[in-house]
């Protein structure tokens, strides 16, 4: 794992000059955790974008430093793993063939046959890997979407409704991986839910602005 | 970005229209209909080489019109984009979509020119094969390289279906016009030498478009 660390400055949005959030400031390194919460349409997964660097803030700014070295926005994936309902795998390949496709267009090198099987196992989608993604569940669609989220062993891991769709079993799996990840990296919450709230150690709450 | 990443990425797109067809079947549906349509039409007429070289495009330009855009729309209405924005950076997507259209391009050039030779052989015989070659090659290019670049920003637009010709005709006129006048010549069989200006044409067409596609790709793909 890096030395990584992400600081969230005067980070604000605004859609259409209606404003979203304001002035959210926070910082996390290794081994630190954040839930961010709030109700519906506070804006809880745009500010998730933001940190993942899919979406930019209207102000302020989200900085990421490996190792006290500034992280250039498009690198900062490399460093991030992100669960979310908005991101989907490709209904016309296998799990399998998701997870490979995808590590070669990422150029992972460091993603081995044998550490996908590890994946898909600890996600419990090892028997169902030669199957069409279209043929999954929910709940299966979500583990894959944690496979693929693990699969480059990610610095900061970002849990966007991290047990949406998934069973006592699948649950438990999410439990394991946000407690991991707590450990060694950073974890980043975004929840309706105060169960999932209380694995972080740090609140940012949108509509309060409080941290 | 990284070549290992950008060719991953055609074979993905590659891979996923061979099960999908999301494209193809567009376009070879496409294609069959229009020529069928001008086969109708002309019956026993003799059309000059200039009236053959104007169809000829307009078969090539409508259906690239039904089928280039969907190497994003799909990405879009599949919810899979946000996936490619994880895994690489956009200038590794531009370059990937773009050597997939400009593959899409030219086989459909190839397609609608096999057609014509079977469909109308005794009057669409190509006289001058190199001319032609280099027209269908620059021509794909600079299909690809405009309607790349204009299918990421109709992508993200509701009515996406009628934006994308109406975007792109303005844009590919220039280009319309110098490969129906150049495959006009090769029909004729002027010699090489005589197509040079409009090569100069479409190469410039294809570098200026794919630089400023470039520059413009990532403020278009981020939100």
């Amino acid at each position: 794992m890096n030395l990584i660390s992400l600081t969230s400055t005067g980070v604000s949005k605004e859609f259409n000059r209606r404003s979203i959030f304001r002035d959210i400031s926070f910082s996390l390194k290794g081994g630190e955790s954040l839930a961010i919460t709030g109700r519906n349409g506070s804006g809880k997964s745009t500010l998730v974008k933001i940190i993942c660097g899919l979406l930019s803030p209207t102000r302020g700014s989200v900085a990421y430093k490996v190792e006290n070295r500034n992280i250039d926005v498009d690198a900062v994936k490399d460093y991030i793993g992100l669960v979310s309902p908005y991101l989907q795998m490709y209904d016309e390949f296998t799990g399998l063939e998701n997870l490979e496709v995808l590590s070669r267009i990422r150029a992972d090198r460091d993603v081995s046959r044998e550490w996908i099987a590890e994946t898909l196992t600890t996600v419990g989608l090892w028997e169902r890997r030669n199957d069409f993604v279209r043929t999954y569940s929910s709940g299966m669609k979500q583990r894959l979407k944690y496979a693929f989220a693990m699969l480059h062993r990610p610095d900061v891991l970002v849990l966007d409704e991290p047990t949406a769709n998934l069973d006592y079993e699948g649950i438990a799996m999410v439990e394991k991986c946000a407690d991991r990840q707590r450990s060694t990296g950073v974890l980043i919450v975004a929840t309706n839910d105060h169960e999932e709230a209380t694995w972080c150690a740090q609140r940012v709450v949108l509509g309060d602005h409080t941290l | 970005m990284s070549v290992t990443a950008i060719f991953a990425l055609v074979r993905k797109d590659i891979h996923s229209e061979l099960r999908t067809r999301y494209a193809l079947n567009a376009l070879v549906m496409f294609v069959v209909v229009a020529v069928a349509t001008i086969l109708f039409a002309l019956r026993s007429d003799q059309p000059t080489s200039s009236v053959l070289a104007g169809l000829y495009w307009v078969v090539v330009f409508f259906t690239a019109m039904s089928g280039l855009s969907r190497t994003f729309v799909s990405e879009e209405e599949r919810g899979t984009t946000m996936t490619l924005q994880l895994v690489a950076t956009p200038s590794t997507v531009y370059f990937a979509k773009l050597i997939f259209n400009t593959a899409l391009t030219f086989s459909l050039t190839i397609a609608v020119t096999a057609l014509y030779m079977a469909v109308f052989s005794s009057t669409f015989v190509i006289q001058t094969m190199s001319t032609f070659l280099g027209t269908v090659i620059l021509g794909s290019l600079g299909f690809a390289s405009a309607s790349t670049i204009i299918a990421a920003i109709v992508a993200k637009a509701n009515t996406r279906a009628t934006l994308y010709p109406v975007l792109s005709f303005p844009v590919l006129v220039v280009l319309l016009m110098t490969v129906m006048s150049a495959t006009t010549k090769a029909l004729d069989g002027e010699p090489f030498a005589s197509a040079l200006g409009d090569f100069q044409i479409l190469i410039g067409y294809f570098l200026a478009m794919t630089a400023g596609s470039y520059l413009l790709f990532e403020y278009v793909w981020k939100e």
